[in-house]
């Protein structure tokens, strides 16, 4: 039985707008899945739809076996949700949100405590337990939300972009956690804008534009899909057209990037050497050259005909600095 | 059950720490309808003089209702923004994402509604004994006025919690404070109905407010007296049934979005 199982779901707003219109996926017991998409392709009201907190307008879906319209509250009870904007009480601190959310999932007091102490610690916020959550840094608050949502041991995880806005340290940490449940058996959907995230920790990724399923895959499945690694070279002055005279011989020349010159290697990593000696043979100085695997990116580029935003930013969100 | 009672007692416990934490929350309930009181009787402490006005001991003792019915219905007013603060945080996305009843989710927000109004009930009360007002009505009356401020406020709560989950933004409950002002001041709250000209005094002999005032009043001002007290008893439950459909039928719309 899949740990998750969407078929068709669709879900339209008032005025016509079709947030999700048809997507069907299925995600295994124990997979990471990466929900790829840029900002208003409808992830998060998928996710909304997987968790009950919207109903579809149509088609069905199953999160760890039961009806996310007919059996809500098994679906509740089922998993672990951390959302967009982790949504914490800035006046409360992060043990007695623990507590809190242990008590919502009807978990006795002293398991609440014991099991919320256990989580702070896992999280690694015991020193700021007892502090109000409106002093905790982004990357607290996002770790803290995580806590929260394995209260009460959810088999499936989802996860709705938990890096959003992080510094590259809190991302890692948080990537490392998602990670470690993984491999204690939970099933993680997680979303996300990022590629890189997507390619770190998922098993499969499903790409989404416009409300539609572009592509679904393994990164490697998708990447395989998009063509060959590329080699870009920089070049002396005046040496370009000769260049690409000698590339033409090894592979597919690309249109020059930068003033970079391009070529698809038809056999990978394994035939830079010939290129290079070509080169050299020819009088050709080469300045830098780079081996470019193709990115999820490029995955995005080629089915919806544009590029992932911030893909060309690297993706790294300003530094946040952590409280004293 | 005992789980759901569980529920309600944890959301509760957490908005009222939530209300002593934000003084914003806590001293438009205590200090507004403490300086209006002020104002009044310092300023109008002789309209007891004006004739036809009831047979009190004193200005102070009839305007206390006044003052613990315009506090619940601050009460009322303040649990509509925090509910309404934590649709747009997104707690409230929280709390739906529980397998807990959708209905806790209000009744926890109306309970610590009514602690205000013990709070509010409690406080009034010892202020009126501090500056010489007398519970004629004794120690029941005063308890009296505390179970009727409770009652009050969790009643017009509903108002409160059924505009926020409707319009899921704070601005639009801060935006009732004047409607507070008009319900309160078209009553018998803060001056006697008899002496009200018209229209106020036919909408006052209507209005629900005044029923609830006067029972507050009447342990203080007299003793417990049967009709005044039921005639509160039934007013605070038309309020509080009109309050809990409103409240549910926001709670639908709201799941329904």
């Amino acid at each position: 039985m899949p740990a998750i199982e969407v078929r068709q779901l669709e879900r339209s707003f008032a005025g016509g707008v079709k947030a999700v219109q048809g997507i069907d996926l299925e995600v295994a017991e124990g997979e990471i899945y990466a929900f790829l998409g840029p900002n208003g392709a409808g992830k998060t009201t998928t996710v909304r739809m997987l968790t009950t907190l919207l109903k579809p307008t149509a088609g069905a879906a199953t999160v760890a076996g039961f009806d996310v319209v007919k059996q809500p509250g098994d679906v509740r009870r089922a998993i672990g949700v951390a959302l967009q904007e982790a949504a914490l009480d800035p006046l409360m601190t992060g043990r007695e949100l623990m507590q809190l959310q242990a008590t919502l999932h009807g978990i006795p007091k002293a398991d609440a405590v014991r099991r919320g102490d256990a989580l702070i610690e896992r999280v690694g916020l015991t020193n700021a337990a007892d502090r109000r959550v409106g002093t905790y840094s982004g990357g607290m608050r996002r770790r803290l939300d995580l806590g929260t949502a394995l209260v009460h041991e959810p088999t499936v995880l989802f996860l709705d972009e938990p890096t959003t806005g992080l510094d590259p340290a809190s991302r890692g940490a948080i990537w490392e956690e998602v990670r470690k449940l993984n491999s204690e058996g939970t099933t993680v959907f997680l979303t996300t804008q990022y590629l890189e995230e997507a390619d770190q920790l998922a098993d499969r990724v499903g790409i989404i534009d416009d409300g539609l399923m572009a592509a679904e895959g393994t990164p490697r499945q998708l990447k395989a899909q998009v063509g060959k690694p590329r080699l870009e070279l920089s070049l002396a002055e005046g040496t370009h057209d000769a260049c690409e005279k000698v590339l033409g011989r090894f592979g597919e020349p690309l249109p020059p990037k930068d003033g970079v010159v391009v070529v698809a290697l038809e056999e990978g990593a394994a035939g830079i050497a010939p290129i290079i000696r070509a080169l050299d043979e020819a009088g050709i100085v080469v300045h830098d050259l780079h081996l470019v695997e193709p990115s999820l990116d490029d995955v995005f580029l080629e089915k919806t005909g544009r590029h992932l935003e911030g893909a060309d930013t690297d993706e790294q969100p300003a530094p946040e600095p952590e409280p004293a | 059950m005992i789980q759901n009672a569980r529920v309600v007692a944890a959301l509760s416990m957490r908005s009222l720490r939530q209300a002593f934490r934000r003084p914003q929350f806590l001293m438009p309930i205590i200090v507004f309808p403490s300086l209006f009181l002020t104002v009044n009787v310092g300023g109008a402490g002789r309209a007891t003089d004006i004739p036809a006005f009831p047979d009190v001991a004193g200005f102070l003792d009839f305007e206390l209702a006044g003052a613990i019915v315009q506090s619940t219905m601050l009460s009322a007013v303040s649990g509509g923004i925090a509910l309404a603060l934590d649709i747009e945080s997104g707690f409230m996305d929280r709390l739906i994402a529980a397998p807990i009843p959708r209905t806790a989710i209000v009744v926890g927000r109306l309970a610590t509604t009514a602690v205000m109004g013990v709070i509010a009930g409690v406080w009034f009360v010892s202020i009126g004994l501090i500056f010489g007002a007398e519970i004629q009505g004794g120690v029941p009356g005063a308890l009296l006025v505390i179970v009727f401020a409770a009652a009050t406020a969790a009643a017009w709560g509903g108002f409160g919690a059924a505009l926020a989950l409707r319009s899921g933004t704070v601005s639009v409950v801060q935006g009732i404070f004047p409607i507070v002002f008009v319900i309160i001041f078209l009553s018998s709250a803060f001056f006697p109905a008899n002496l009200l000209l018209e229209p106020a005094k036919s909408i006052s002999d209507w209005n629900p407010m005044s029923f609830i005032a006067e029972g507050i009043r009447d342990p203080i001002v007299s003793s417990i007296s049967a009709e005044p007290v039921l005639e509160a008893v039934a007013a605070i439950a038309g309020v509080m049934a009109l309050g809990a459909l409103l409240s549910i039928w926001g709670l639908r719309k709201r799941l329904a979005t």
